[in-house]
């Protein structure tokens, strides 16, 4: 049924909304697609962490090794501010559209090439380092990425509906890490234990080049951020926005509100909740690791609406309360859930079910060592709540005997997988659950946040930095930290142990809260030329509305 | 508010003097002069990344606060 109208105003009114948004939505479509496969390359690499760490590290230390993917891994998010800094500046004075269709381009051929590189056991120290290169190729593309989508989205934007417009941008970083955990999901699945711990972990790096293609074709056709290019033509860009960003002590404080007022409790929250929760329960609590991708992928998919619904709530009540609410229950509410969660599996409080225990020896010739053997004690232990462990401790033996190390006879090196039951798989997917829930709070407002604290001029670079010294740095650097500070407290034998990571998160987290509540205002900003689109007779105006 | 950020401006120079103290002392030099693989890794993320942002920035955010930058008079 057509829509009637009473006047000729009215039906152009009309036409005209609809025209917007369509537009909005091309423009939504076109960005969140390209930041999102941005986003999935990036986090291919943080998902397969366990793997890459024996393919591309030596094997003698696992927990070295694991740490040192770790570092690899965080190295990416370390080199995200420069990408910020290089691509931010391009993005103000070339423009959005050309500046992320290059970060696509190299995110792609990145992750490509890491899928391609030979493993440690055939070019030796040659493979952690091109790693590491292309590793940090990657962080630099993410750092301009992320911003100019951003600002591409919030410069097509009503302003009464920024905060839900590029709440869509916002849930492309979760759809990322989801779409990455399905991808390994399904190549473990569609391959045998064997073939996938061979080549099978290179094909996610490999599919990253398809998905480029084709959202590269897509972005190509779009055009340049209509403010933007009307400030280009009348001459209107900066011609130096790293000097007017960071050298201007009227913007580069506002840089600083950013990072320790929102950016940086964000970041921790966010890397916290979607990616040190996997880490916890794959190293600290040893579940096999299938089975915490797939709970990660249900707690990743119920929780990604969330992020549109907090994004349209920052319209109504700006987006501080929701951001600054998110950051203080968080706080509040770690050390609980993460003690439930390791509780919920602790198999020293379970009891082994009748019949519940099978061991088995196996004894293989040396890979390397033709005279040496390895031996398999193989343990699969079936507790009353249905929980099985599987461990396996290998032993290497030398024609002599065993081979020792400092005096001793070597110890096994032990690797436990842990299946948990129904009941407790529901009670860890609720639990990461709710701290999606706090990752959608802090995250789904912060985009429209950063944009209306930055004018047009500078707004990609100034954005840009503190976005990913926030996220890249204090967030990335998280899992690595925690886990140290995890492994220390194990050694030092602290009777909580595996809730010493935490401590990072909520420190961070509550500094950023003291400031943010403090410092930043509650009501949400408009950007410089909101009333140029409302008035188009209006002049742009020179100075940010901060 | 502008006296309390003021104040909290002497806090902030406090509190990146203390990271710069047990960033260098406890957590940084010690661990990247350790034989374990597990202190040098995490030493040098302490000594490279995260101690120069927090003790720069913080303290450069510290002495804004305190020269009245943030006050409402100012933004």
């Amino acid at each position: 049924m057509s829509k009637k109208f009473t006047s000729q105003l009215e039906h152009d009114a009309y036409v005209e909304e609809k025209k917007k948004n369509r537009t909005i939505w091309g423009v939504i479509m076109a960005s969140s697609l390209g930041t999102l496969i941005e986003w999935y390359d990036f986090y291919i690499f943080g998902s397969l962490a366990v793997v890459l760490a024996t393919k591309f590290f030596p094997a003698d230390n696992p927990t070295a090794a694991f740490l040192s993917t770790l570092a690899t891994f965080a190295a990416g998010f370390v080199v995200r501010p420069f990408g910020a800094l290089f691509f931010g500046r391009l993005g103000d004075i070339i423009g959005r559209k050309y500046t992320f269709l290059v970060t696509l381009l190299i995110m792609g051929f990145s992750t490509f090439l890491i899928g391609c590189v030979p493993t440690y056991e055939t070019i030796g120290f040659v493979a952690p380092v091109l790693v590491l290169i292309l590793r940090l190729l990657q962080g630099l593309a993410l750092g301009g990425e992320y911003g100019g989508a951003a600002t591409y989205v919030a410069e097509y934007s009503q302003p009464h509906r920024r905060g839900y417009w590029t709440s869509w941008i916002q849930t492309t970083a979760t759809a990322g890490l989801f779409i990455s955990l399905i991808v390994i999901l399904v190549t473990k699945t569609s391959l045998s234990a064997e073939e996938f711990d061979s080549w099978g972990w290179r094909i996610p790096f490999w599919i990253s080049i398809l998905m480029v293609g084709v959202s590269y074709i897509i972005r190509r056709n779009m055009a340049e951020s209509p403010l933007f290019a009307k400030a280009k033509k009348e001459g209107k860009t900066s011609k130096n926005p790293l000097k007017e960003s960071f050298g201007n002590k009227f913007n580069f404080k506002f840089v600083l509100l950013a990072l320790f007022g929102a950016v940086m409790g964000q970041g921790v929250i966010w890397y916290t909740g979607q990616f040190y929760a996997m880490s916890f329960m794959q190293k600290v609590m040893n579940i096999d690791s299938a089975q915490v991708d797939t709970m990660m992928a249900l707690a990743l998919f119920m929780g990604t609406p969330l992020f549109i619904l907090f994004g349209w709530l920052s319209d109504k009540v700006g987006r501080k309360p929701i951001m600054m609410i998110g950051m203080l229950i968080a706080i509040i509410a770690y050390r609980p859930i993460y003690k439930t969660m390791y509780k919920s599996v602790n198999i020293e409080s379970k009891i082994v079910a009748k019949n519940g225990l099978t061991e088995k020896r196996t004894v293989k010739v040396h890979a390397k060592i033709a005279t040496d053997s390895l031996i398999t004690f193989h343990q699969e232990k079936i507790f009353t709540d249905g929980t099985l462990l599987k461990k396996d401790s290998i032993v290497h033996w030398a024609a002599a005997g065993p081979i020792i190390k400092d005096g001793k006879p070597e110890a096994p090196l032990v690797k436990e997988a842990i299946t948990v039951n129904p009941d407790t798989r529901w009670l860890l997917i609720m639990l990461v659950f709710i701290q999606v829930v706090f990752v959608t709070m802090v995250y789904g407002p912060i985009a429209a946040f950063l944009v209306e604290m930055f004018p047009l001029k500078i707004r990609y670079t100034s954005m840009s930095l503190p976005y990913h010294i926030g996220n890249g740095v204090f967030g990335g650097l998280l899992p690595a930290v925690a886990t140290y500070l995890v492994t220390s407290g194990k050694d030092a034998g602290h009777a909580e142990w595996y809730l010493e990571g935490l401590w990072y998160p909520i420190v961070v987290a509550g500094v950023c809260l003291v400031i943010g509540t403090i410092y930043l205002k509650t009501k949400n900003k408009s950007l410089e030329e909101d009333e140029v689109v409302e008035s188009p007779a209006a002049s742009v105006v020179e100075n940010p509305v901060v | 508010m502008d006296s309390l950020k003021k104040i909290l401006g002497i806090v902030w120079l406090v509190v990146a003097a203390i990271v710069a103290y047990y960033g260098l002392t406890v957590f940084g030099i010690p661990k990247v002069m350790s034989e374990k693989t597990d202190d040098n890794v995490f030493g040098w993320i302490i000594l490279t990344v995260l101690m120069p942002i927090i003790v720069g920035g913080l303290g450069i955010f510290g002495w804004y606060s305190f020269k009245g930058e943030y006050s409402d008079k100012n933004s």
